[in-house]
């Protein structure tokens, strides 16, 4: 058995998702059976009709996990009946930078992900489908093949299920490092074998999606939401969260903070403020600078917006998106420019080099942030990012070249001072402890005289 | 060849698609190769193809783009570490500096002895545990460099 991977926060008297925190041996077939599982499973497929179970997905208001946020219920209920064969591929592709809580639904709680997937499947009819893990989930892939052959053992998967006459295979698709593959498009072109790259849309995978067949692409944690609004109902499943956000959300918390992990929290019900300190606070306790709240993809919010509600609408609100809730807290001990410059190298780094604003854009960026950190940067410098990154937005084939001129333009807008104060302090060449990064990265030569290549 | 070496694999991993979409295993039977071969040689690229039937320069833009696929040959143990900001706000670059010391190579080297290749990833998800790495795409949480330093001595004994 490979080892499980998750902190256990205990946020909630009974968790929706992270059901291990509760039940810490659930990923095994018979516990997660002893507590219920499977049952949403049994129930539709002995009581309901296809359009039942999208019908109750919609009514419950899940809406997608993995960043979008567009309603789950509706996204299924696209999908032609008269077309066939149709698909059902889960986005496991988790590379958003501090985004982790997929990897604890996988190792902590895997059976729950299948029985989603089955629903799912069995809403649009979809008899294959696929499971698509970043590569590096080589050993919570292990663990969910473990758990899927469990489920194929005693009858959950296969043929005709608990004699409904449904056909079900689910198979993991393993990914190799590639961050844009979470973009949907590009995840069914790296299925496909092809080079990950986004496709235009429409048509919209609905219709035209793997293997050009209608195709349902969700989140791991979204279809981990499936089965217990399945066997609960909507409006059980609405007593968390809010109207227009209902449900249960884990916030991955990461950076200066004492307690990083996965919190499962009821959307809409606590602040940013509220989440750090059920992280245990800012290390030292220092005071926060400003807070990514999905990722590097996000735009920062400053101290100012710490009490904004942990829901879609008011993070929006607030300025920036709540996306994947990967919340990554800067203490006021961070560089804003030292920070930036990691999540350009990120987007630089990941760009899939389909379009030329977000190749030739992310590559230029890093290379006026290079300037900036080895000491050699000026004023126009900070200018030109500005203007690299204006030039970016709305002009990229996809949402990663837009989310690229996130950390650029969201510093610049809230912490402009910073980068002038930094290039004060940076003079002359003049580096403060960024020497070994940037030899590391062959931005400078090392003492040896030599500018290492990669 | 690949072919005798890991029929049973192969079969498995072609079982999973449609027939008539033999390219979707491409993925599946580099890693398959590499497990073999230790890298993406020219030779198991063109066994990848064979087995696809595609042309082998297909099978090397699959290997050019994902960062998974070592082109070249790598050392028996190779150690990503995460320097991505969730980890770097956690102390990750110091700890990279400290694993190159102790290797007494830079991120993105092998060792001489071709033990252990270092190389520095994009975040691995595992952010609340840093820093953290995988060896051989098995992770290693909460490292310090104490414990780095055990797990490469240990590794430099087998």
């Amino acid at each position: 058995m490979a080892k499980y991977y998750g902190t256990r926060n205990k946020t909630m008297d009974r968790h929706v998702l992270l059901r291990d925190i509760d039940v810490p041996d659930i990923r095994e077939y018979d516990v997660y059976v002893a507590n219920g599982g499977y049952e949403a499973w049994k129930k539709a497929l002995t009581s309901m009709k296809p359009d039942e179970v999208i019908g109750v997905v919609k009514d419950s208001g899940l809406r997608g996990r993995g960043g979008a946020g567009f309603p789950a219920g509706v996204k299924w209920s696209f999908i032609p009946k008269d077309v066939f064969p149709k698909y059902v591929v889960v986005n496991g592709d988790e590379s958003e930078a501090g985004t982790f809580k997929d990897h604890q639904i996988i190792d902590g709680n895997p059976h729950q992900l299948i029985e989603g997937v089955a629903l799912c499947a069995y809403a649009v009819q979809a008899k294959t489908n696929y499971i698509y893990l970043r590569g590096e989930f080589y050993e919570p892939a292990r663990t969910l093949q473990r758990a899927i052959d469990e489920a194929y053992a005693h009858g959950m998967l296969g043929k005709n299920v608990l004699g409904s006459g449904f056909d079900i295979d689910i198979h993991i698709h393993l990914g190799a490092g590639a961050y844009i593959c979470g973009e949907e498009t590009a995840l069914l072109s790296s299925l496909e074998g092809q080079l990950g790259q986004p496709r235009l849309r429409p048509p919209f995978p609905a219709v035209q999606g793997l293997y050009a067949k209608p195709t349902v692409i969700n989140n791991v944690e979204t279809l981990a939401n499936v089965p217990p609004i399945v066997l609960n109902g909507a409006q059980w499943y609405r007593q968390y969260g809010t109207e227009k956000s209902p449900g249960t959300k884990i916030f991955c918390v990461s950076g200066r903070v004492n307690r990083p992990g996965n919190y499962e929290l009821p959307l809409g019900q606590y602040t940013i403020r509220e989440l750090i300190e059920m992280a245990g606070g800012t290390i030292d306790g220092r005071p926060v600078k400003g807070v990514l709240p999905a990722g590097s993809s996000a735009p920062i919010l400053p101290a100012s917006a710490l009490d904004t509600r942990l829901d879609y609408e008011s993070v929006q609100a607030a300025g920036s998106i709540l996306g994947s809730a990967s919340f990554v807290i800067l203490d006021d001990t961070v560089d804003i420019v030292w920070a930036a410059r990691k999540m350009v190298r990120f987007f630089k780094h990941e760009s899939c080099g389909k379009c030329t604003p977000c190749r030739e854009g992310t590559h230029w960026a890093l290379k006026l942030y290079d300037k900036l950190l080895s000491g050699r940067g000026t004023p126009e410098d900070v200018n030109m990012i500005g203007e690299v990154a204006g030039q970016m937005a709305n002009k990229c084939f996809c949402l990663l070249g837009e989310f690229a001129t996130s950390p650029m333009l969201s510093t610049l807008k809230h912490f402009r001072s910073e980068y002038e104060a930094f290039i004060a302090r940076h003079r002359d060449g003049v580096m403060n402890g960024y020497t070994d990064e940037l030899i590391r990265e062959g931005v400078i030569a090392g003492p040896d005289g030599i500018v290492a290549r990669h | 060849m690949l072919k005798e070496k890991r029929a049973a694999d192969i079969e498995k991993v072609l079982a999973k698609y449609p027939p008539e979409r033999k390219r979707s295993a491409i993925m599946p039977l580099l890693y398959l190769a590499q497990e073999e071969y230790g890298y993406c040689s020219d030779e198991a690229m063109r066994e990848v193809a064979e087995i696809i039937g595609c042309d082998p320069t297909e099978v090397k833009s699959i290997v050019g783009f994902y960062t998974m696929f070592y082109e070249h040959p790598v050392g028996k143990y190779v150690i990503d570490v995460c320097d991505d900001l969730p980890c770097a706000l956690r102390g990750a670059d110091k700890f990279v500096s400290h694993c190159e010391k102790k290797l007494g190579i830079r991120a993105g080297q092998t060792t001489p002895d071709g033990k252990f290749t270092l190389h520095t990833v994009m975040c691995i998800a595992a952010c609340d545990r840093a820093p953290v790495a995988q060896v051989n795409r098995e992770y290693r949480y909460d490292l310090t460099e104490e414990e780095f330093d055990r797990m490469v001595d240990a590794l430099s004994q087998g």
